[in-house]
């Protein structure tokens, strides 16, 4: 029998379906701050269970004009939010006072909806990022699916915060250049594809400064897999079998 | 298919720790600021510590999503109590609003575990500590968090506080100089951070005195 049902709790809720766990998953997202702004780099595939179902989904959105989401998790979960924060910046611009949301804002309200959906017992499946620019100040935080959130100069979610945040506290400084940005990101992107088994060689980088956000075409990184541990796994450890 | 994560729970430890120490004439408001979760460090500086008042601290580990819910929760109240009363909330009543605020969700508490520390009318140090639920105690030094069993124990010999069983009850206040007791806050984040993995990276000192609020900050071990 399925969670789904054993965990409903004896109200006059216990119909209402719940989120327990996720169907349609993507997998790490991985972002920093650099000289003009915030990178930000996804693979674009999602599993269900552990199949790899998807290969071209987006997984990082512009919000506004200010900001940037990528998204860990629940993919419709993900859908979801985007119509609400669709639904945000559609009414902030209606009142056509000249302000906008910037990228602080954004995070906070992403923050109150992911805490609101844990006190209701039905969270959102995500572990999120925001980041954007606005006067001139550069801003980067996470939240994940029980309203746990904080800000710094570089973040990464799920598989991630395991494998690329090594290399982001090893290589990252505060006036990196572009170039070198997306390197760093590049290189993470590669570690994860290697040992996360649900990455797929297919990503995004996004960029967003002053200027605005611009999302890469996807594409693929170099890999290669001829190293020896790689053909021959047990070389190593030889046993009687 | 399989179910393949474990059964979701509305509860993350944050971990961290916190201190405060109250003299004849200070206060001392300690928390380091690393943040994890599990084995996995998140950020290494957070700060636990929120002004509450002019002259009341608070220092909270835990789970720190329920945490800056509770610190926006009562800093919603102290603004109205400013509205009504036209004045800051003294600790004592900060204090007591912190224990009904716990226990106003005794039934899905707030996993957060507070120290409060200030100067109360006389500019007297006074600290309070709690549990998630509400039960609280004024006392003259107190830790909380992960490292509160590494910590606690420590300030308890150095401190040699008289025992809150006597009567008539004594004061609670640390026979400690300012320096002395700051100086002593360090030493134990510094031990704690030793053996306690989710103690470290910096700790956040806030000094309150007649002169008004001090911040320091340490660096601590990393790993």
């Amino acid at each position: 029998m399925s969670s789904v049902e054993l965990n409903q709790p004896k109200n006059s809720l216990s119909e209402i379906q719940r989120t327990q766990y996720p169907y349609v998953t993507g997998t790490s997202v991985v972002a920093l701050k650099y000289k003009d702004g915030i990178l930000m780099a996804s693979d674009m595939g999602a599993s269900y269970g552990s199949t790899l179902r998807y290969k071209s989904v987006e997984r990082i959105k512009p919000i506004g004009k200010h900001s940037l989401l990528g998204a860990t998790g629940e993919l419709s979960d993900f859908q979801e939010l985007l119509r609400y924060l669709d639904e945000l910046i559609l009414y902030d611009n209606m009142w056509d006072d000249g302000n906008s949301l910037g990228p602080k804002e954004v995070h906070n309200y992403l923050t109150r909806i992911m805490y609101n959906r844990r006190n209701k017992f039905n969270p959102l499946w995500n572990s999120l990022i925001l980041g954007g620019v606005k006067n001139g100040q550069k801003y980067l935080g996470t939240v994940n699916m029980i309203g746990v959130h904080y800000e710094d100069d570089h973040v990464a979610t799920g598989f991630g915060n395991h494998l690329a945040r090594p290399i982001l506290r090893e290589e990252w400084h505060k006036d990196l250049s572009f170039e070198d940005g997306v390197k760093i990101l590049e290189k993470c992107m590669r570690v994860l594809l290697y040992r996360d088994r649900s990455a797929v060689n297919k990503l995004q980088i996004a960029k967003i400064t002053e200027e605005g956000v611009t999302i890469s075409q996807p594409y693929a990184l170099k890999t290669f897999w001829g190293f020896n541990a790689f053909q021959n796994p047990t070389a190593a450890a030889e046993g009687s079998w | 298919m399989s179910k393949q994560q474990a059964n979701w729970s509305p509860y993350d430890n944050n971990g961290g720790s916190c201190v405060a120490i109250a003299g004849a004439d200070y206060c001392v408001v300690a928390a380091d600021t690393r943040m994890s979760t599990g084995y996995s460090i998140l950020t290494r500086d957070y700060s636990k510590i929120c002004k509450l008042a002019d002259k009341c601290f608070l220092a909270s580990s835990g789970f720190q999503a329920d945490v800056r819910a509770l610190q926006k929760n009562l800093a919603a109240k102290h603004l109205s109590y400013q509205h009504q009363h036209n004045k800051q909330m003294s600790c004592p009543a900060m204090a007591q609003l912190l224990s009904n605020t716990l226990y106003y969700k005794r039934f899905f508490p707030y996993y957060a575990f507070n120290v409060l520390g200030g100067l109360d009318s006389e500019g007297k140090g006074c600290v309070f500590t709690y549990d998630a639920v509400g039960s609280y105690e004024k006392v003259g030094y107190s830790a909380q968090g992960s490292g509160s069993t590494l910590i606690m124990p420590v300030l308890d010999k150095r401190l040699q506080s008289p025992s809150p069983l006597l009567l008539p009850s004594q004061d609670a206040v640390t026979p400690l100089s300012e320096e002395e007791a700051i100086d002593l806050v360090k030493t134990v984040f510094v031990a704690a951070t030793e053996r306690d993995i989710h103690t470290g990276d910096s700790v956040e000192i806030v000094v309150l005195n007649a002169d008004g609020i001090r911040r320091e900050h340490v660096e601590l071990r990393k790993d």
